[in-house]
Parts: C-alpha cells; structure tokens; sequence
C-alpha cells in the first residue's frame, strides 16, 4: 500500500500531462467515441428495420401450412380392387394446368395386402420419389414407371427398380356418400407406414430420415 | 495537285500563331478537347482510365486472356437482351408462356432477341468455364490472386445459378420438370435442403408465386450480384496485373536473377 501511495505521489510531482480532447472529467469515452458508436447502432437499427421484414417476407412460405382440400373424383363404382384408375386433382389453385396432377386410385384389396380393406381406397401419388417428375402405371407390367431417370414401382408403389430411395407417396382418401374424395398427400415409409410428406429423393426410414427434419408447409400424415 | 473544292471549314488547320484563333469554326474545333478537358478537370477520369487501358501486361499474352472479357462481353449481352425481353414477358403460371410464344412469334425481332438471350446463356457458361481452365492451367490462381479466384468461383456459381432460374421462365414442359427436378435435388440437401425447397417454390409444391420468385431472382438479385462482383473482379485484374504464361516464366528467371545480383 506504501509503494502505491509513494507512485501517486510521484505522478502528482510530474508535470502534468494534457487531457486528450474532448474528455470531461471522470469520462470514460470522448465524445467523439460515443457518437460514433451510437451513429453505428443507430445505422444497424435502419439496416434492421429495413432488411428483417424483408428477409421475413421471402421466408414466409416456409413456415405456413397449407389450408388442407378434399375434392371428389367420382362414384365408389368407379374403382376397382384390381387396377387403377386415374383422377386428376388440383393441388395448387389457381395456376391452371400446372396445379393440377394425376393420382391413381383403386380399391383396397385384402389379397394384395393384408393391411387393406375393401371399405378403404388407396390413392397413388404419380410423383416420383427419385426427383419428382411423373409416373404413369403401365397395366400389362402392373408396375408403375417413370420416364425421367428409370425408376420402377410396384403395384403397391413399392420400388422395385432404378434410383428412388422410398414408395410412392399416397393421398388420404374419405367417403362422403358414395362419393371418392381425395385430400392431402402423405409419405409413406418401406413398411408402407405414412408419414409426413417429404419432398422427392429424401429418405423415410432409417437413420436418413433425420437428414430430412418435418416441414410446416405440409399436412401431418394421418 | 489541283485544289479540291473543300469548305472552308473542313480544311486543314491553321498553324499555329497564323490567324487569331477566336473565329466560332476554330472554337468550335477545340470543343471536343475542351470537354474532355472539362470533364477530366473535374473527376480524374484520364488518369484512372490511362492505368486502366494503357497498364503494362507481361510477355506472352496471347489469345487466352481475352476468355475474361468475353464472359463479361457475354454477361453484357445477356443482359441488354434480357432488359428487352421483360418488356413483353409476363411471370405467372397462366401467363408465361402465353407472353413467351407471343415474343417469339409475333413481336417484330422477338425471335432473334428471345435466340441471343437462350443461346447466350449457353455461351456465356462454356467462356466461364475456359476462362476458369485458362485461369488454372497458367496458374493465374496463385498468390496474390487467390481472393480473385474465389470471387471468379462465387461468379460461376451466380452465372450457373442464373441458367436455373431463367430455365423455367418460358414455362413450357421442359422448363416444368426440370424446375420440378431441381428444386427436388435442392430438397434431398441434409437438413437445410427441405427448408431451401420451400424458400425456393414458396411452398410445398410448385405454387401460384414460383415463377415470379424464380423471376426476380433470375433478373433482380442474382444480377446485381453479379455487377457488384465483376466490378471487384476487374478491380483487381488491374490492380494486380495479370500472369505470365507459366512456359516463359522459367526461360526469364535466371537473367532476372543476375541482374538482381549486379544491381
């Protein structure tokens, strides 16, 4: 404590040297510091105020969830246990064409699988599970089978063939009368359990399904 | 020789001290050295564009480097055909490519505009790439031009991400599925890949505002980019300089080396 006391004496002894500008007493910032630094938040601020809504405004899709739609593809009649048959259904309204896609749909068959009743429908998604691009079934191989890069169902949407890595997803069907409605598409895992739907080429099964983290903008499967 | 019947105006100059020099025809004669002069009294323009224009490149520069400024002659194209072609398209899912056949089959030169622009996508890809061969076969990479490459690779990747986006826009089949396509692969990237897709369609699958976000990506954001970049590029080409090619370096060395030595 001696030793301290005897330094500030000796500084109080030197000449003393001149306050830096600017610097009131007790200060710990010059002024000039102070408005730089608050020019800079005042700055970011702006630059925040501007850029989050925008950056709000393009992210915003992520994160809504679709109204969910049924619309009605015709008579129970029309469907057999046996084979397909097409529907067209729109999916996004209001873009047309391009909003619409075909699903195939058939009976529930017992023989085919267990699982399956004949009071229930299956509705097969004709997007491809490899990248997306159409499947058409081909009756006399009772397969379905995609044009883009080779990939090869079964009459289950089960692959039997080239690159997809899952089934082809499903749509929910209900029964309202004696009317087919179809509703939101679900994914399906090897074991034909649904899942949310996924978008083409990610995995539902195993360790991978994790790489693939639920979206919002997507229905729960049901 | 016999005198041509030239006006007066358009023969030779005066010299010097000869006349007055104050008539409207010799002030008029000065005019464009009087503007230039105005201009460059006011922004240093001659002195930035001398070092710019007249800077010294090493022995050796041959055809190769010229691969630079082709892409950005290439870039230049696309974008003044492309200025054009938003004055006739419209991005909406209904719409598109209705106002595209419209372009091309009816608007005077449509077709020969709508062919600059989709071919030059092409070209402007392939000089990218034998730009960047050039680049990393002369070694033109190596220090100090390595910050030069990164921003020539984010450029390829810019220049690649504009042939994506501009490849669904005449909404035809093609342009469909490969968007389809694409925006699948993007969606199989681990984690973030789901999450990109959605940002990218605007939704779980191709919704009604996909077109006009693959628009103003295609013709808004990337190519402010893209400006914003070859401005720093070039900045450093010239700041920099460029490379000798690597086979007259070694022939160069030894002498440079003596006189380093004598010096």
């Amino acid at each position: 404590v001696a030793d301290a006391e005897e330094k500030k004496i000796a500084t109080n002894d030197a000449p003393e040297k001149p306050a830096p500008a600017g610097y009131y007493e007790g200060e710990t910032m010059t002024r000039r510091t102070a408005f730089a630094v608050a020019g800079q938040a005042a700055g970011g601020l702006a630059v925040m105020v501007v850029a989050l809504p925008a950056v709000a405004f393009a992210v915003a899709p992520i994160f809504d969830s679709p109204e969910e739609s049924w619309e009605g593809v015709g008579p129970l009649d029309d469907f057999s246990p046996d084979t397909y048959r097409q529907a067209v259904i729109t999916i996004v309204d209001g873009i047309g064409e391009s909003g619409k896609t075909t699903v195939y749909v058939r009976q529930g068959n017992p023989e085919i699988n267990p699982d399956e009743s004949p009071d229930e429908y299956v509705a097969i998604s004709t997007r491809c599970a490899h990248l997306g691009c159409p499947v058409r079934f081909v009756s006399a191989a009772s397969t379905f089978i995609c044009p883009c890069h080779g990939g090869v169902y079964d009459f289950e949407g089960q692959v039997i063939g080239g690159p997809p890595v899952r089934p082809l997803d499903r749509f929910q069907t209900r029964i309202v009368g004696d009317q087919l409605e179809i509703g939101p598409r679900y994914s399906v895992t090897s074991d034909l359990e649904p899942v949310r739907a996924r978008d083409p080429g990610e995995f539902t099964g195993g360790i991978w399904e994790y790489l693939y983290p639920p979206r919002p903008s997507t229905a729960p499967p049901p | 020789m016999p005198k041509l019947p030239i006006p007066q105006a358009l023969r030779k100059p005066s010299k010097p001290g000869v006349g007055n020099g104050a008539g409207p025809m010799d002030k008029a004669k000065h005019a464009p050295a009087d503007l230039v002069g105005w201009v460059d009294e006011r922004t240093g323009a001659t002195g930035f564009l001398t070092g710019m224009l007249f800077r010294k490149v090493p022995k050796g520069t041959n055809w190769f480097y010229t691969l630079g400024s082709a892409t950005l002659f290439a870039f230049v194209v696309q974008a003044l055909t492309g200025v054009f072609l938003a004055m006739y398209y419209t991005p909406s899912a209904t719409e598109a490519y209705a106002s595209i056949t419209y372009l091309t089959n009816e608007v005077f030169m449509g077709e020969f505009v709508r062919g600059m622009h989709k071919w030059g996508a092409s070209v402007m890809i392939i000089l990218i790439f034998l730009h960047m061969g050039r680049t990393f076969f002369f070694g033109a990479y190596k220090y100090p031009r390595e910050l030069n490459w990164v921003i020539g690779v984010v450029l390829l990747i810019l220049t690649l991400v504009m042939g994506l986006t501009g490849y669904l826009l005449p909404f035809d089949q093609r342009s469909f599925w490969a968007t389809i396509v694409a925006n699948n692969i993007t969606a199989t990237g681990p984690i973030a890949g789901p999450y990109l897709a959605d940002f990218l369609r605007a939704g779980a699958e191709f919704e009604a505002t996909t077109i006009a976000r693959f628009y103003a990506i295609h013709m808004l954001a990337v190519p402010g980019l893209i400006i914003a970049l070859i401005v720093a590029h070039l900045y450093l080409v010239v700041k920099l300089g460029t490379t000798a090619p690597p086979w007259l370096r070694a022939e160069s060395k030894p002498k440079s080396l003596r006189e380093e030595k004598v010096g």
